[in-house]
């Protein structure tokens, strides 16, 4: 199959990468641009384990072709800290114990960074809402919410303390 | 000095009781864990699996040619390239035989029958399209009670006319084994003087555990070492090195099987399956690494079932509620091989801990092992073996029980629970449980959720045509397997080990048997050997999962890695204190009797000042140690328990259902669990809330049906039921702590008892919105439909 040659952002860092018409995003970031940090779970849209920020958007990397990338800014749970710092999501999962094994993690941290954008200070509800597209199989979800809402708080105060 | 000084050192210690953040999480939540679709090594090839579409066929012809014309296509393996290695079959645990490859038939839908390896796995999944493979249909069974009929067709050819398929005398061509428990006689003499009996179909339906990552591994065999390599998603891996080098006759000391960071396992991954074993000979045939990953589908399909145990429960009491006997009678469906993971000698794991927390004088249980046209298995889902299975019956039948005398479903519970004095007490059916408190627990949930309060509400609402359901369940398992007189595994005795080295610096690594699959291992083990030795548990590093590096264990499952492992860990740590205790006397120039520990270090008694401190005594552990003692400070324990380990506790549900629509909403759940002494209490409640939501999945969705034709309905996340943020309930935890006497730290083990206790918890509360209209029994999952079903027969939506 002849290969197209894709080119975006990823974490900040242009990229150019070929590939088949056929390839999925998420095969391209892990296995060619060796982004494992977003994983597979079950390859129909359904886990959320494979959430990464395109444009802006959470979007399901299993099933959006690599090739739908071209020019768009993407954002993986590698690129959420900068400058060696956590974010502030990152922070509030390891403090709420909002993870167990792992595996949704990048998923659940990916979505999150982008709901507390769209809603800086959200109720358990919309928590619940926002993120019922990423599944875990360990937490029962209350650390996560935990969490969410921990870094919400966390980053209102760090907004009020540069904005003074 | 003095008291508070010692109590600020313990507390910088951060060990038994500290809720410490987790060592793990860091890696986690940047993206850096390393899973085993992640390893990527050079040369590495990919394959993927031709299945079956039929539950039962034989297979006429197998065509490999044109997808081995393929380009990127290097082999398509199938039984007949297995066979002069002898390895198209493989035992199982449970001392059957599977096939590897089908080999000549297929006895279950999704079958693996060839492997494609390829470039990748884009070139492999085209290759698996273009392999022929033409079946003779035969009549499938997908129910085990019409498996036993007469005339029902023969599912495993390879066994007729033996009398045994590994577990003892079977008595028909689909019938496995025949496991009894308990005085039959005697209880039987019961149930026919009794005043009062009860009787009920108890089902397990099958479910399947489904972690988020699916099962996988990457076989790579170095020829000229001679040396195989595997890194393999696997809650066991010292099991499945030796299981390697049974089959392959690789020496044990050239197989390395590494267990990365596993995504989940819940008993998925305690098996060997044959996506493993075939990698593995592909590696050897081709010389170069190979990746296997299952999809989702295959997940679902193949690896790993849990349940679908069919049984009767009964129950003989006296007018006053008191449990007289209990009798059981299952059907336990174990698909096409019996490939259940348990403990070799016990065909139906733990059942007989089905007594539950109730003193009960004489029981009888019996199970009867059948095969199906079904995927294997079938594994303990977050729970210790079968017991699940055995906890549901017990909490169902006690409210079957309390309906039919009409007494209140907490009140039958104390007039029947064991009382603190008859602990270490001997159940009916075998079992000593080491310690339990199970009355305050249960007061104390009820005065926290308002219990008589509720009950007045319900009674209200039932006045009104309104249904609201309280449940009850309080259960206790049985984990920690086990000691080696009655635990194996392919004749390894069940123990688990921990080897400490202790620096010169006094940081400390300690590498385990188990491995961590979310528990939080590399936190709380460094804990315990934290509290023991003396060192802060940041300075203390854990490793398990590597066999080259780490002691033989039996992994984790069945809640075992803190009381076999945990104990280990300590016994470890104790026996370097020992050391460290003469080595401090030698600095100290005493005797080591004149010596008392300190949180911390040892002291000279009546001399505060005279001091050494575990950091001190580790540096001289490697330059000044008394004439005649070995350098070092280094250890390893294998802990053989003396007995299993029986946390309990006290689970209170209430729900409301829409009489319109059958949807259940969830108003409270409150968890009460006591697992002795707790190490970690961030943990263990974030155990607790898993554990709660599996019992919640499993409870009110998850089903793995067929059709009549043994076809899968539903083996996706579109169809398999997994709770999102949305469904799941807001859980609230609570505790006592009743330590287990036999153990070192008098820790019990606590992440599956919300799983175990939780679905009967469901359930009960489900069937109580309708007791009150006679309803003692209805079947899981408790789906909106199946409620609705319920409600229309009583004509309640009207």
């Amino acid at each position: 199959m002849s290969k197209i040659q894709v080119s975006f952002k990823l974490n900040g860092k242009d990229v150019d990468v070929l590939v088949e018409p056929r390839d999925l995003l998420i095969h391209v970031l892990r296995e060619q641009l060796q982004s494992t940090g977003s994983h597979i779970g079950c390859e129909t849209s359904h886990c959320g384990a494979c959430t990464v920020d395109i444009d802006g958007e959470s979007i399901k990397s299993c099933t959006v072709l690599a090739v739908q990338a071209q020019g768009a800014e993407l954002i993986t749970v590698e690129g959420l800290a900068q400058n060696g710092e956590l974010h502030p999501l990152q922070q509030a999962f390891m403090d709420e114990h909002g993870l167990q094994c792992g595996f949704c993690t990048p998923g659940m941290l990916v979505r999150g960074y982008r709901f507390l954008q769209e809603n800086p200070d959200p109720s358990e509800d919309e928590i619940r809402y926002a993120m019922a597209g990423n599944l875990c199989r360990c937490t029962g979800y209350q650390n996560i919410i935990k969490s969410i809402q921990k870094a919400a708080v966390d980053m209102k105060t760090a907004n009020a303390t540069s904005a003074e | 000095m003095g008291k508070s000084e010692s109590l600020k050192r313990q507390d910088e210690l951060k060990g038994i009781g500290c809720a410490r953040k987790r060592k793990e999480d860091p890696r986690f939540i940047q993206g850096k864990g390393l899973y085993v679709d992640d390893v990527k090594l050079p040369g590495m090839l990919a394959g993927a699996i031709v299945r079956s579409p039929y539950a039962h066929a034989r297979i006429t012809s197998i065509n490999k040619e044109k997808a081995l014309a393929m380009p990127g296509v290097h082999a398509v393996i199938t039984a007949e390239d297995l066979k002069p290695l002898g390895l198209h079959w493989m035992p199982t645990l449970a001392g059957d035989s599977q096939a590897v490859l089908a080999d000549e038939k297929v006895c279950f839908q999704e079958q693996e029958v060839a492997m494609v390896i390829a470039d990748d796995r884009y070139i492999a999944a085209d290759g698996v399209e273009l392999v022929e493979v033409e079946y003779e249909m035969l009549t499938p069974v997908v129910n085990p009670q019409q498996a036993m009929d007469e005339d029902a067709p023969i599912i495993r050819e390879d066994l007729v006319g033996k009398d045994e398929a590994g577990q003892g005398k079977r008595k028909h061509n689909n019938h496995i084994f025949t496991w009894e428990v308990g005085d039959k006689e005697a209880t039987d003499r019961v149930f026919s003087d009794a005043e009062v009996t009860v009787r009920e179909e108890i089902l397990n339906p099958r479910v399947h555990p489904s972690p988020l990552e699916t099962c996988g591994c990457v076989a790579s065999f170095d020829k000229v070492k001679g040396e195989m390599t595997v890194y393999i998603t696997s809650q066991a891996p010292h099991v499945v090195r030796t299981v390697v080098t049974l089959l392959s006759n690789i020496p044990e000391n050239k197989v390395r099987v590494i267990s990365p960071d596993i995504g989940g396992g819940f008993g998925n991954k305690v098996g060997i399956y044959p996506g493993y074993v075939v990698s593995m000979v592909a590696s050897i045939v081709l010389g170069v690494p190979v990746k296997w990953i299952e999809n989702r589908i295959e997940n679902l399909s193949t690896t790993a079932f849990a349940r679908d145990y069919h049984g009767i429960g009964e129950l003989a009491a006296d007018s006053q509620g008191r449990i007289k006997a209990l009798r059981f009678s299952a059907l336990a469906d174990h698909g096409a091989f019996n490939s259940h993971a348990q403990p070799t000698k016990w065909p139906a794991g733990f059942f007989n801990i089905c007594t539950g927390s109730y003193d009960i004088p004489v029981a009888y249980a019996r199970v009867d092992g059948v095969y199906t046209n079904k995927a294997p298995g079938g594994v303990a889902y977050r729970c210790s073996f079968r017991v699940t299975e055995a906890v549901y019956l017990i909490e169902r039948m006690i409210d079957v029980l309390a309906q039919k005398l009409n007494i209140d479903k907490a009140e039958i519970r104390r007039r029947n629970f064991i009382r603190e004095d008859q602990f270490p007490y001997q159940s009916a059916l075998g079992w000593e449980f080491d310690s339990g408190n199970y009355l305050p627990a249960l007061e104390k949930v009820l005065e926290a959720c308002d219990y008589e309060g509720l009950r007045r509400e319900q009674a209200e609402k039932r006045a009104n045509g309104e249904l609201m359901g309280i449940g009850l369940a309080t259960f206790t398992e049985i984990v920690g397997a086990g000691p080696s007189k009655n635990c194996d595994i392919l004749g390894v005795g069940m123990f688990d080990s921990c080897e400490i080295r202790v620096h010169p610096t006094g940081s400390a690594i300690a590498r385990m048997g188990t491995i961590t699959q979310g528990q939080g291992h590399a936190t709380t083990y460094a804990q315990i050997v934290a509290t023991e030795l003396g060192l802060p548990s940041e300075e203390i590093e854990v490793e398990e999962g590597d066999t080259d590096t780490a002691p033989y264990g039996l992994g984790t499952y069945g809640s075992r890695s803190t009381p076999v492992a945990g104990a280990a860990t300590a016994l470890a740590a104790r026996s370097i204190r020992a050391k460290a205790q003469k080595i401090a006397a030698h600095l100290l120039e005493v005797s080591p009797d004149d010596l008392e520990w300190d949180v911390d270090r040892f002291q000279v008694k009546g001399n505060p000042e005279a001091v050494k401190t575990m950091k001190e005594i580790a540096w001289a552990a490697y330059n000044d140690v008394p004439e005649g003692m070995e350098m070092g400070l280094e250890t390893v324990n294998y802990y053989d328990p003396p007995n299993f380990t029986f946390p309990f506790g006290i689970y209170l549900c209430v729900v409301d259902i829409d009489r319109k629509t059958g949807v259940t909403s969830i108003r409270r759940f409150y968890a009460l669990d006591d697992c002795g002494t707790r190490i970690n209490p961030m943990i263990i409640d974030g155990q607790i809330h898993g554990g709660l939501n599996e019992a919640f999945a499993v409870a009110m969705g998850q089903l793995i049906s067929f059709d009549e034709q043994g076809n899968l309905q539903g083996n996706t996340f579109m169809d398999y039921f997994i709770p999102t943020f949305m469904e799941t309930p807001h859980w609230e935890t609570d505790y006592t702590v009743t330590p287990s006497p036999h153990h070192p730290i008098g820790a019990k083990g606590v992440a599956e008892s919300p799983h175990v206790g939780g679905i009967p918890c469901f359930s009960n509360a489900i069937i109580d919105a309708f007791a009150h209209k006679g309803i003692t029994h209805i079947d899981m999952p408790h789906t909106a439909y199946n409620v609705w079903k319920t409600i229309h027969s009583l004509g309640l939506d009207k």
